[in-house]
């Protein structure tokens, strides 16, 4: 790989002076290469990091069948990279003109992933360094075990979506002052709402005495706030010990639990196995806030590269070029969902409602359409506004909070659905709904969300390892339960269990006549695989 | 076309219990899509995802590369051998071959075996839904809610680069060099079985060399009995033999002519040829894994016969429902979609009528690979086992292969070719193999062998 000419690099330091002045932040540095088809081949298995660490399946043609998108976390071909110095790519024969509009969209990612809270875990690091230096450890065990790297990196892989990414990164917005004591936490988490029961306003009434008892004695507060709980609530205090010997279990983390737990890896023999498990849960950790900031970060990309391709001064001529690829990338489908145009639009509408102030209270209490659409406080807080929305938001809260009628109404947005019709044998595809409700759950549902499953060691028979998948109304892949258990299984040491849900498509009997045909329905069921031996076998429950 | 609702009526008049018809009805409604097409109708946008959007292909145009296994691939063959090993080590094994793409342009099916493997895990299966469901995604415009936009015929074969006419008169499909490759490994496995001499036969374009030809005067190796004859002739026409009784060789006038040798020469060889029937059941019960099954091995046997006997092995194309058609070429053949009723009966017809037509029994071994899920709407193959019959009395092997659904067993189709005796009777030209859904790739392999063998 090359690096790009200085003709072409000094465009793109002064698309930095401009991107800097309209209030973009990004570091200084950044590496821009000329990726040709070849490159292409060898970086897209590696995420477009060229230091990731060799493994042969990356060598095959993967197969992306059903739900393409649920399989990796993360696109294969991104042109931003998110390391320090972000590294980008680019075609070797782009026109200048071109080069600018890729360069302010570059520039958008940058300052997204260098600004927005879901990247904090990725800030402190180079991950392309991290990554040369896993690839080495991974190489090296491959010298000395041969084979058996690659089966641990394929267990490893069937599992890394079922990461702690949150819980990774609630830790770093802790601030140290808000720590509290032990005791603290058990009193209200869990001995208050799970053992108790209190009512809400019990509750929060309790808050608000222990509130007053640290406002009125700062040092002492605590002490003589639990000195009236042990009389009120005797058996707290032997509860808290209890609590404390137990040991706190990973629950959502099973790669994390499996390097904890696991008597298997344990073993000193074992050890290795370890290593290649951080790096590939540290990989997917890293990639996670990518995939959950789609919509957001192509939205905020275009938004810039339109906003300051305009008023360039150095591209005079070129307007109608950068109409033609501009409307391309932005333009609303008539059926389908293009993240830049769908991101694009809502940032628009939302630096609109900052101008305006449609953000406040005074706003929201008004329930009369017109006088909603009239609205105009001339607040000019729209930059503002947005850069907070940027910092703060992922791609859930981003479409469930700002996808409203008028946003739909505006720009014409549907839900599209498609539909049998049995007499014709024809689909339909028809419009199926323009009420905003429908067209943001659509698009929620969309979304990357991989399955909740939670380890229950409590329910497992001895040794063994139970998992159960939370429900969201989605089976899984019922083809890849067997495999995956085999990983984990073998990962475990021991037999492993997965409760979880299956559709039953009861066909409804009855009138056979073609009008009155009722629809038929999906029943749910749940059931539990059990991988004992690499032997798979499912019961009803 | 038969209307299968009528036909499901007619059935129905004579006799049909609830349960069986139940499931018919549910076969017709069409159930889901098969992955392995990826034709998508007037909006290619409805299936692609939001992740499906990215910077170089929507900013810079650069598409996906799709990845040249062969350059950094390790052959066929070592990976293969990988799969064995983790066999041999406790684990299923992964890599499956006989998967297809097609990126040959204008009209041209190209057949590249690739490689494949998936990386299983946890995830949401998006695809469960109500069978007559579509699933939904966004759109923008123009319409009253409820209004339809646009319509996809459910069977529908897509005018994609790759497809279209598909192979013209005496043009071969082309081949990927995977698919040789595989064609090659798979050879060392297999060979077409009743190979006989028939009629009009086809030259190999390949040669064997062989002292056949004679030349007088001169040569390699002297053919003492013939020129012995020569002298003979010489010496009576010119009146030395008087009595031929009382022959002596010491008097014979010898010219130089008369000495005939033999010479080493080109000689064209040549083997009966053979034409070989695919059948390929396409009805709705087939969606999914059993389509899969059923045209992973097809694309096994095709690029061996491919290999192993290019241009002396033809191949037609049949697909299946309630009835039978014929389609120009293997990538319409692997890539049509499922809906429709079964009757297996229409494509045994269907090839009897072509044998017939073109008299193809006297000039060709004829071999005939059907593939099925076993549901049959005909229920005791009152109307298959005639056919069947028929078939069998011209060709040299017929290979059934029942790809079973999870929970069922000994479907229509295995039921009444074991009740007709036929597979008993004439092991040698009819076999079955049946296999579950969730076959392996070894497993599709072994029936090739089980039916060919």
């Amino acid at each position: 790989m090359e690096l790009i000419n200085q003709h072409t690099k000094a465009i793109m330091e002064g698309c930095k002076e401009r991107a800097r002045a309209a209030g973009l932040s990004f570091t200084d540095e950044s590496l821009e290469y000329i990726v040709t088809n070849r490159d292409l081949i060898e970086l897209s298995p590696k995420v477009m990091i060229p230091t990731l660490y060799d493994y042969w399946v990356h060598d095959v043609e993967v197969l992306r069948g059903k739900g393409e998108y649920e399989l990796y976390p993360h696109n294969p071909y991104e042109t931003v990279i998110n390391t320090r110095p972000p590294i980008s790519f680019y075609n070797d024969n782009n026109p200048d003109w071109l080069n600018v509009m890729i360069f302010y969209h570059v520039l958008g990612h940058i300052d997204f992933f260098q600004n927005n809270l879901y990247f904090r875990h990725t800030w402190e690091y180079d991950f392309t360094g991290q990554a040369l230096s896993d690839k080495r450890v991974i190489a090296k065990l491959r010298a000395e075990k041969g084979r058996w790297v690659d089966y641990i990196l394929e267990f490893a892989r069937s599992i890394d979506n079922l990461v702690g990414y949150h819980d990774e990164l609630s830790p770093l917005f802790m601030a140290p002052e808000t720590a509290t004591s032990s005791r603290l936490d058990y009193y209200f988490d869990t001995f208050l709402q799970v053992e108790k029961k209190l009512p809400v306003g019990e509750y929060l009434k309790e808050v608000a005495r222990y509130n007053d008892a640290i406002a009125q004695n700062r040092e002492e507060g605590e002490r003589i706030f639990f000195a009236e709980v042990t009389a009120k609530y005797p058996e707290m205090e032997a509860h808290f010990a209890k609590s404390q010997n137990v040991k706190r279990v990973e629950r959502r983390d099973l790669m994390k639990f499996l390097i904890e737990n696991s008597e298997f890896l344990a073993r000193d023999e074992n050890q290795w196995m370890r290593s290649v498990l951080e790096v590939v849960r540290k990989t997917s950790i890293f990639f996670q806030p990518q995939i959950r900031t789609k919509i957001m970060n192509e939205g905020w990309a275009s938004y810039w590269h339109e906003k300051l391709f305009l008023v360039d001064d150095r591209i005079k001529g070129h307007e109608v070029d950068f109409a033609r690829v501009h409307a391309g990338v932005t333009s609303m489908p008539r059926v389908g969902m293009n993240p830049y145009a769908l991101g694009m639009r809502l940032m628009y509408q939302l630096k609109e409602n900052g101008d305006k102030g449609k953000t406040g209270y005074e706003f929201n209490r008004l329930s009369d359409r017109e006088e909603r659409k009239r609205f105009d406080a001339a607040s000019g807080k729209g930059d503002e506004y947005l850069f907070k929305i940027r910092s703060n938001y992922c791609d859930y809260l981003f479409i469930k909070d700002f996808v409203d009628q008028e946003f739909t109404d505006r720009y014409d947005l549907f839900v599209t659905g498609k539909r049998l019709d049995p007499q014709r044998m024809v689909w339909q595809y028809y419009v199926k709904s323009r009420d905003a409700n429908d067209y943001r759950d659509m698009v929620l549902a969309s979304l990357y969300h991989p399955p909740y499953i939670e380890i229950a060691p409590e329910r497992g028979e001895e040794g063994m390892l139970y998992l159960v998948h939370h429900f969201e109304g989605k089976q899984l892949v019922s083809e890849y339960i067997a495999n995956t258990m085999v990983g984990i299984e073998y990962l475990w040491g021991a037999p492993v269990q997965l409760e979880t849900s299956e559709a039953v498509i009861e066909q409804q009997r009855g009138s056979a006549g073609r009008e009155g045909v009722e629809e038929p329905e999906i029943t749910w069921q749940r059931v539990v695989y059990t991988m004992k031996d690499k032997v798979l076998s499912r019961q009803i429950l | 076309m038969k209307d299968p609702e009528k036909y499901l009526e007619q059935l129905k008049a004579k006799g049909l219990d609830p349960e069986r018809e139940a499931r018919f009805r549910e076969e017709l409604a069409g159930a889901r899509e098969i992955s392995v097409s990826d034709r998508r109708g007037p909006f290619p946008d409805f299936s692609r995802g939001l992740y499906a959007w990215h910077d170089l292909a929507v900013l810079q145009d650069q598409e996906r590369v799709p990845n040249p296994y062969q350059l950094h691939m390790k052959a066929l063959d070592e990976l293969l051998e990988r799969d064995r090993q983790r066999e041999k080590d406790g684990f299923p094994r992964k890599i499956r071959v006989g998967r297809l793409i097609k990126p040959g342009k204008g009209g041209k099916g190209k057949i590249v075996v690739v490689p494949s493997t998936e990386e299983e895990k946890f995830l949401h299966d998006p695809t469960i839904r109500p069978p007559g469901e579509g699933g939904s995604t966004g759109g923008s415009g123009k319409g009253e809610e409820g209004e339809v936009i646009g319509e996809q015929k459910v069977r529908e074969t897509g005018e994609e680069p790759g497809q279209g006419p598909g192979q013209g008169e005496g043009e071969a499909h082309e081949m990927g060099a995977s698919a040789y490759e595989l064609g090659r490994v798979l050879t060392e496995q297999f060979q077409l079985p009743n190979l006989k001499e028939k009629g009009k036969k086809r030259s190999f374009t390949r040669y064997i060399y062989d002292l056949t030809d004679r030349n007088r005067g001169s040569g390699q190796v002297l053919d003492k009995k013939a020129t012995l004859r020569k002298i003979v002739e010489t010496n009576i026409s010119l009146g030395n033999l008087p009595d031929p009784a009382d022959m002596d060789p010491t008097r014979f006038l010898i010219s130089p002519r008369d000495k005939v040798y033999r010479i080493f020469s080109q000689e064209k060889d040549y083997e009966p040829q053979a034409m070989v029937f695919f059948l390929r059941d396409y009805s709705g019960s087939m969606a999914g894994k059993v389509t899969e099954l059923v045209a992973t091995q097809h694309v096994m046997i095709y690029s061996w016969l491919l290999y192993q006997y290019a241009g002396q092995v033809e191949s037609r194309f049949i697909l299946h429902d309630t009835e039978a058609k014929e389609v120009p070429d293997f990538d319409t053949y692997y890539n049509s979609r499922v809906a429709g009723g079964t009757e297996v009966a229409s494509a045994y017809k269907l090839v009897n009528e072509i044998v017939e037509k073109e008299n193809l029994a006297a000039d060709y071994n004829i071999y005939v690979f059907h593939g099925t899920d076993g549901d049959d709407w005909d229920t005791g193959g009152d109307k298959s086992i005639p056919e069947l019959v028929k078939i069998l009395t011209y060709v040299s092997r017929m290979g059934v292969t029942i790809a079973e659904h999870a929970g069922t067993q000994w479907t229509e189709v295995a039921r009444y070719l074991e009740n007709s005796g036929l597979l008993r009777d004439k092991p040698d030209l009819l076999r079955m193999d049946i296999m579950h859904e969730d076959a392996e790739e070894a497993r599709v392999i072994e029936g090739i062998k089980r039916l060919i063998s």
